[in-house]
């Protein structure tokens, strides 16, 4: 019985995945079959030119488009996966000795603007292109408008046939104004794939600021162009092409951008300074030389620490060594590093954090947190409290946290604070019950009996008794208190 | 039936949506002997003859290829033959980067595998196009919007001409104008399918930017929000899924991440979903007491035809079963984040600002969040979501969050910002003008009033904010646009209708009770809580729409700002 219980239950087990996925599984393959069926039919409505012998060998493949794709590509017949190619259709023995089509587009005479011959686009290619429509838009146009086949197609029809994947000659769009008609054309298809193809990017216009000019009227085709030097990392002509557009913000933008490509901390120091005079907006300016004069200072404090390090002098760094270099680091990162290495530094120092301070216009906040966090790390209690002291002008000293006191205590405790010191600032908390919810946390007891007791709170008083030791100060602290009230309340 | 055995060498990020809609086995009926990711170097040893390349088309997908194809020892024999396959379009621009690379001539074959909208689930279609908001919206490139044109042709190919459209904003006027203008130009493709859509609706993202910038609450999307779905699978940390089966229990924990499909093939999924995830927890246990109790009856079955029936149902409950263990799985990892104090802090400040409460002034949270060095994109998505519901920010506000976050992520990031300055996610108010009250007040963003557990509107999925997307999606469908005119002029991009005639035949008539079939075309991206809104409203008993959810990318908001920010070289540590 057991034996037979184990293997129902391996059963179940080993089935119970394949149950639950059936339904699945069998939607999967009716998806399938509805995407096929979409492309088949859509063709039926975008592509003209399609054909049936094709579509008999997609649905002669009952299972996956992406094998008949491959088995496509393997047979050796240069008709496109999904069928846009009208080629396979004619199947003619002429077919067998037209050369391969090593590439659809003659898209470097265009770039270059040169006068290259058609070299790919064979007249019997164009031929056998436009003899395989079989449907009747198509056919229903007047044959003279074939007559001189592979050049002939307007800049409609040319753009028509680009976004179908189709092979086109590009080489009759030859003058300047013919590649702009084109170019419209591309652009009202929305099709960056073409617009870009037929974008005479780079092509040798002379005067340049004509071609600017004209597409300058052409927005979206300009944004594309834009992309594509972008892209293709043409940097010279693409800032020559925003100058001229006036578009200085971008062209400042896009010059810095650069940097990121400079790997020598010396040339990336170098290429900043020259960004700084570039067209930002006032904001991001000031940003740019922040920038600038960080990585100067860190490179000379680079140099420097590390030769400290090197010659092994300095005790803070044998102790603590640096985990990487501080070049090209944050400046919030870079002041937590000279908190931590040169806190003591005079100003005059590039090292010094007064100095970062200052340079940047680090706000108090930010320095007291940074500060704080780097003395902490080194348990520099001492420097924590002459941080957080402020003296008046009568000579009266105050502790003062631009952070709030809670945020000095979970800093202090984040670092393993002894209690002493941890202590002293929860008690500097304002709000009551933070004070009561930190101190009852990290086991301030003589603030949470403190608190209490200001509060008057017998019950919680008697309560917080059982957290502390049996017979410690702290106990004994906490009976005394309460003898205390019990006599003031009579 | 293919002479030669072949291997595919993928774009890794292609697998995930082919995955969708063809497996491996498939694969290896037809002769496909390897599957390898691309990876620059040389390629793996395969005794093959062809070679194929599934790629995106993109330039450093190009290099990598580059780099495969020079490396490839040439004396090997046989010589192996390389193709290309470019999903889901050839691009001359990469073709042309092969040439200059020296390499085209060495592809036989480069062709194209249109692939516009890939079905996710019984009513979700995407075409996974990543960058498909960038493109539009900071590159003005509308290439993704062509594709766009094109699957909804494909779709009413299938399924019926679409008789009516509506679209608000600039890129979806253009899809509406391309796909009149396809139609136009192909006369003869009038087909005779009965329309199965009544109504077309384009939105456009930068609609409302707002959505997706606030964390989702639903348990897809809060599944999403912490782990990432990726092609409707999720990777989850393992140790909560650890057998518990005796004699297993002493073995290590497994270390790698548990992956999970997610759909609505799940009964128990497809159920909890799009609920608050509020609610889901009351569900499971629910489903716990049942399962037990069916389990518990085989106590009661006494004759052999009782003891059948309970046995034939028995894979039915083991299914069930390890479903409720999973899900419990998840929303156990779910709650330790959800009620973390961060996650509650941060969920405070989002709310406040949706709903108006000091969006004019630098937030307090926000500045510790930059203090503590959260990850920037937490710290982007704040900043934006206080931007867009402030109109803008006060130009003194914007500045110093500038010089915060330059401070202390780095000056490089300069870029990022102007980027989603760009995008209009953060930017100075205008004319000092707010908006954003008129629009949440009018188009009831903001519910004080919110039922997680019974929902009576769509605000649960982000427990008090409508989304608006879909709130503009309900308020088509009743009372109609008309009443929101004001509201929809102060949105960004024109609002349009366009019809497109049917033939006489096929015009439906609609039988009383009939629901309107919707189908709502999210161009930039959507989220799952926004999905879960819109099938909510198709459930309402009286609502009287049913609606269909298609769009660019699945997108969260973490995803969103990612895709917007400028690639920087990784950080030395």
């Amino acid at each position: 019985m057991s034996r037979v219980r184990a293997d129902e239950e391996e059963y179940w087990h080993s089935s119970k995945f394949r149950a639950f996925t059936f339904d699945d599984e069998d939607d999967e393959l009716s998806q399938l079959k509805e995407s096929k069926r979409a492309v088949n039919s859509l063709r039926d409505i975008v592509d003209d030119d399609d054909d049936d012998l094709e579509r008999v060998s997609w649905s002669g493949e009952p299972v996956g488009s992406i094998s008949w794709s491959i088995k496509e590509t393997v047979s050796g017949s240069s008709s496109s996966l999904d069928g846009r190619d009208s080629s396979l259709q004619k199947g003619s023995s002429s077919y067998a000795a037209l050369p391969k089509q090593a590439s659809s587009y003659s898209l470097s005479s265009l770039f270059k603007g040169r006068n290259k011959l058609p070299s790919f686009q064979s007249l019997s290619d164009a031929l056998t292109d436009t003899g395989g429509k079989n449907y009747a838009p198509e056919l229903r146009r007047p044959k003279a408008e074939y007559k001189d086949y592979s050049s002939d197609w307007s800049p409609k029809d040319t753009v028509k046939r680009m976004q179908r994947g189709k092979v086109c000659s590009l080489e009759r769009f030859r003058s300047l104004q013919d590649k702009l008609v084109l170019l419209d054309e591309a652009v009202a298809g929305h099709d960056g794939n073409v617009i870009t193809a037929v974008s005479p990017a780079g092509a040798i216009v002379s005067p340049v600021e004509i071609l600017f000019r004209e597409l300058e009227v052409r927005q979206v085709a300009l944004c594309h162009l834009i992309h594509f030097l972008r892209e293709t990392g043409e940097q010279k002509f693409l800032l020559d092409l925003l100058r001229f557009l006036d578009r200085t913000e971008e062209v400042a933008l896009s010059q810095y951008r650069e940097h990121l490509n400079i790997q020598d901390v010396e040339k990336r120091r170098e290429f900043l300074k020259g960004c700084i005079g570039l067209p930002f907006s006032a904001e991001d300016t000031s940003h740019i030389q922040d920038h600038y004069t960080l990585l100067e200072r860190q490179i000379i404090i680079e140099a420097n620490d590390r030769h400290l390090e090197m010659a092994g002098q300095s005790e803070l760094f044998r102790k603590y060594p640096r985990k990487a270099s501080i070049l090209n680091m944050p400046l919030v990162t870079t002041l937590f590093y000279s908190c931590f290495y040169h806190y003591t530094e005079a100003e005059g120092m590039f090292s010094s954090p007064t100095n970062l301070k200052k340079t940047f216009k680090i706000p108090d906040k930010q320095y007291v947190l940074t500060a704080l966090a780097a003395r902490a790390k080194l348990r520099a209690w001492g420097d924590v409290d002459a941080l957080l002291t402020t003296k008046n002008w009568l000579g009266y000293t105050k502790k003062k946290a631009p952070i709030g006191f809670h945020r000095v205590v979970e800093i202090l405790q984040r670092n393993n604070a002894p209690v002493q010191v941890l202590q002293e600032y929860v008690r500097l908390v304002e709000d009551v019950e933070t004070r009561l919810n930190l101190a009852t946390k990290y086991k301030c007891h003589d603030v949470v009996i403190e608190t209490y007791r200001d509060l008057k709170d017998r019950i919680q008083l008697t309560a917080y008794k059982c957290k502390v030791e049996r017979g410690s100060a702290e106990e004994e602290k906490i009976n005394s208190i309460l003898s205390n009230m019990v006599r003031n309340a009579y | 039936r293919c002479p030669f055995p072949q291997a595919i060498v993928w774009d890794e990020y292609l697998t995930g949506p082919f995955g969708l809609i063809a497996q491996y086995s498939l694969l290896k009926e037809h002769e496909v002997e390897k599957m390898f990711t691309l990876k620059p170097g040389r390629l793996p040893p395969a005794d093959v003859k062809n070679i194929i390349f599934f790629v995106r088309p993109k330039l450093e997908l190009m290099d990598i290829i580059t780099d495969n194809v020079l490396r490839e020892d040439r004396g090997r024999s046989p010589q192996r033959d390389f193709h290309i396959l470019f999903v889901p379009r050839r691009s001359l621009l990469c073709e042309q980067w092969l040439k200059e690379q020296g390499v085209l001539g060495s592809f036989i074959h480069r062709e194209q595998y249109s692939l516009d909208l890939i079905p996710f689930d019984g009513d979700l279609l995407s075409m996974e196009s990543e960058s498909a908001f960038k493109e539009c919206y900071l590159e003005s490139d509308q290439t993704s919007l062509y594709h766009a044109a094109k699957g909804l042709m494909t779709l009413q190919a299938l399924y019926g001409t679409i008789p009516q459209i509506f679209g608000k904003g600039d890129c979806a006027r253009h899809v509406a104008n391309m796909m009149i203008r396809m139609k136009r130009e192909f006369p003869g493709s009038q087909n005779s399918i009965f329309p199965v859509f009544d109504t077309l609706l384009l939105l456009d993202r930068n609609v409302d930017l707002l959505t997706p910038l606030a964390t989702q609450l639903t348990y897809e999307g809060l599944i999403d929000e912490i782990y990432g779905i990726q092609n409707t699978y999720v990777k989850l940390p393992p140790e909560k899924f650890a057998p518990k089966k005796q004699g297993e229990g002493g073995k290590d924990l497994p270390t790698e991440p548990k992956k999970l499909q997610l759909n609505s093939a799940e009964e128990l999924y497809a159920e909890i979903r799009d609920k608050n995830f509020n609610a889901v927890g009351s569900v499971l246990s629910k489903k716990a007491k049942i399962i037990s109790a069916a389990f518990e009856e085989r106590h009661h079955a006494k004759t052999v035809g009782e003891i059948k029936q309970f046995v034939s149902q028995l894979p039915h409950m083991q299914a069930a079963r390890s479903s409720l263990a999973n899900h419990t799985s998840i929303a156990e990892l779910i709650k330790d984040i959800t009620t973390s104090e961060d996650f509650f802090d941060n969920l405070t400040v989002e709310q406040e600002f949706m709903s108006g409460i000091d969006t004019d002034k630098v937030n307090n949270y926000i500045e510790d969040c930059i203090a503590q060095k959260h990850p920037l994109i937490k710290i982007l998505r704040l900043v934006c979501l206080q931007s867009v519901c402030n109109s803008g920010l006060k130009q003194k506000v914007l500045d110093h969050y500038k010089r915060e976050i330059l401070q202390t992520y780095g000056y490089e990031h300069i870029l990022t910002l102007n980027n989603l300055e760009k995008a209009g996610l953060l930017k100075p108010q205008a004319g000092g003008r707010n908006n954003y009250p008129t629009i949440r007040k009018t188009l009831r963003l903001w519910m004080d009033d919110v039922n997680e557990q019974n929902p009576n509107d769509i605000s649960y999925v982000y427990s008090g904010y409508a989304p608006l997307s879909v709130r503009l999606a309900q308020l088509l469908a009743r009372p109609g646009w008309r009443s929101i005119e004001e509201v929809l002029k102060m949105l960004p991009g024109p609002h349009f209708e366009e019809r497109q005639q049917l033939p006489t035949g096929l015009q439906k008539k609609r039988q009383h009770g009939e629901n309107r079939v919707t189908l709502v075309f999210f161009l930039g991206g959507v989220t799952y809580a926004e999905i879960a809104a819109l099938r909510f409203l198709s459930q309402m008993e009286d609502g009287g729409t049913e609606y269909v959810i298609a769009t660019t990318k699945l997108i969260n908001g973490t995803t969103w700002i990612k895709s917007l920010m400028e690639k920087l070289e990784p950080a030395p540590f």
